[in-house]
């Protein structure tokens, strides 16, 4: 496909996306609400983990510190959670920072990398487990005001739309990053990081920069999370099973690819969502981690490189924009 | 090497102890504008050690590393590259999963940070290096011979005044051989100083200007390329000492 039909298809596609919610029923915008979420998250991701190839297994903790922060700071002191997003996207990425500092500063690669960075999403739903300022092991409960200012919508709708924005802001972010020099070094550190040192890339600098955009990302969904839920449990927004879902959709859809997170999510967040509703009401409750489990040996090894490499090679789609 | 030129790569006195074992002992040499120089010496004498040490892979216990009279000690080795140093690995490391293209366009980004631009210039040296039939091919699927071009391309991409290359000839047959002889000498003659590991006697010989011998991480010789052949020390290492005392045969 030339890039000319590429930027119609995907105009298209958004087209579609931005009427879909004049026909849909509320029980399908509650999907793909999930769908836009899960994919915006799992792009953010994507940045440290699919690009840079540093797996980080906590982005819970982002998700955590962003939903605190922005709930915290508008229940106290009444800042909306507009604003709040953004002081929340920023605690994330210092925390972000500290993590990436001692994981590529210290050169725990790979699994060390991956401990450290669950290990920290632990610390973080601990303490807040233990802290009655935030609520403890209760967590924290928004009052539902259905203001916009308070990021509250009467209509499920507007919801929609922002998980979209927010999907769209980061695969805008992630496209930014594929076409400059940033993300051809990342995929350099990727491959083999002392070969792009001796080229002249500075691999620590670029690991820190992904993994603080990634972190500042995933924090502005805690926001979102927050407030479209209502409500903020330790176990639920720094628990390792969010990190999961993080991790998951990218790479089924294909870590690193830029739509890799997006189908990743519309194959996985309506497959979690169905066998939710339909196996839990039949007394299967978590099954779908069951589903989840079958899916990624499959993904693992049949389609190592994800489903959407797999899918343009097939369609005949160039990639390589580059 | 004319005396009123600065050096562009001058050693002082190099060491690096890896526990028990002293890697390289205070070695000393230098590199004028333009020279081919080659570093000789058996397994195990500390050869790609101080290659490690010049490109900073390595931190020195002692002893001085100059660029172009930048000091090189304490230095990462992207600064390094920055500073004009190319190098490639004796194992080579392409970046598999890219094309040679993307491969090559890695090492010209950091003087053209312009996708565009890295691009273009890292096409003109795929050509020189005559992998242009391999451009898009992606890197993990070339042979031997093409991965050892490729790193040549990748480093003479990031534009330095000095190239170190670690055994780009081995395991590559004659004719390949002969024909990355031609690529270095040709590297060469555009400006490139070139510092050189190499077991292949023959093309060590005859593209090196001058050659540094290095035996248990000591300096054991230095000179044009007939001396050092023939210096009993160097016999001695190679072959061993009851060699040089046997009688001619």
């Amino acid at each position: 496909m030339s890039r000319r039909a590429q930027g119609v298809a995907g105009a298209a596609v958004l087209a579609l996306l931005v009427l879909l919610p004049l026909f849909l029923g509320s029980y399908a915008i509650t999907l793909f609400i999930f769908i836009f979420f899960y994919a915006f998250l799992g792009q953010a991701w994507n940045v440290v983990g699919g690009y840079a190839g540093q797996l980080s297994a906590g982005h819970a903790a982002f998700v955590g510190v962003g939903a605190y922060t922005s709930a915290v700071l508008s229940m106290q002191v009444g800042l909306t959670p507009w604003v709040g997003m953004f002081v929340g996207g920023a605690v994330s990425a210092a925390l972000g920072a500290v993590i990436g500092y001692l994981g590529f500063r210290f050169g725990l690669r790979g699994f060390y990398f991956v401990l450290l960075t669950v290990a920290f999403a632990e610390i973080c739903r601990v303490v807040a487990l233990n802290t009655d300022a935030v609520g403890g092991a209760l967590g924290l409960y928004i009052t539902f005001t259905g203001n916009p200012r308070q990021f509250q919508f009467q209509d499920n709708r507007a919801y929609y739309y922002v998980a979209l924005a927010m999907m769209l802001l980061a695969t805008g972010v992630a496209a930014w990053i594929e076409r400059h020099r940033f993300g051809a070094y990342l995929a350099a550190i990727r491959d083999d990081e002392a070969a792009s040192e001796a080229l002249g890339v500075d691999a620590f600098k670029y690991k820190m920069l992904a993994m603080t955009i990634s972190s500042f990302l995933t924090g502005l969904g805690g926001t979102f999370y927050a407030f479209y839920l209502f409500s903020l449990q330790p176990n639920a927004v720094f628990g390792i099973p969010l990190s999961v879902e993080i991790i998951i959709r990218p790479i089924v859809g294909g870590a690193g690819t830029l739509l890799g997170p997006i189908l990743g999510s519309f194959i996985l967040s309506p497959l979690a969502e169905l066998s939710r509703a339909y196996l839990q009401g039949s007394g299967w409750s978590g099954a779908h981690l069951i589903l989840y489990g079958v899916l990624l040996v499959a993904v693992v090894l049949f389609l190592p490189q994800g489903a959407y490499p797999y899918l343009a090679r097939r369609l005949g789609w160039t990639d390589h924009a580059r | 090497m004319p005396a009123d030129r600065e050096p562009v790569l001058a050693v002082t006195g190099l060491s690096k102890r890896f526990g028990g074992l002293q890697a390289v002992r205070g070695v000393t040499f230098d590199l004028g504008p333009g020279e081919v120089l080659g570093l000789i010496g058996p397994n195990g004498a500390g050869k790609t050690t101080a290659f490690n040490l010049i490109s900073g892979f390595l931190v020195p216990d002692a002893g001085d590393i100059r660029l172009d009279g930048h000091r090189l000690v304490g230095k990462k080795p992207h600064e390094v590259c920055r500073l004009g140093l190319g190098r490639t690995f004796q194992i080579v490391r392409p970046f598999p999963r890219m094309s040679v293209l993307d491969n090559v366009k890695i090492g010209a980004l950091g003087r053209l940070p312009a996708i565009g631009a890295a691009r273009e210039r890292a096409r003109a040296i795929v050509v020189e290096v005559g992998l242009e039939t391999k451009m898009h091919a992606p890197a993990g699927g070339l042979t031997l011979a093409e991965r050892k071009r490729l790193e040549l391309a990748r480093a003479l991409a990031t534009g330095p005044r000095l190239l170190l290359l670690d055994e780009v000839m081995a395991g590559l047959n004659p004719t390949e051989t002969a024909a990355i002889v031609d690529l270095i000498r040709a590297i060469n003659r555009s400006g490139v100083a070139i510092l050189l590991i190499e077991h292949n006697m023959r093309a060590v010989m005859s593209l090196s200007h001058r050659i540094v011998a290095l035996s248990f991480g000591e300096k054991i010789a230095e000179g044009p390329p007939a001396e050092v052949a023939s210096h009993p020390k160097v016999v001695e290492a190679y072959l061993g000492e009851a060699y040089v005392h046997a009688p001619p045969a």
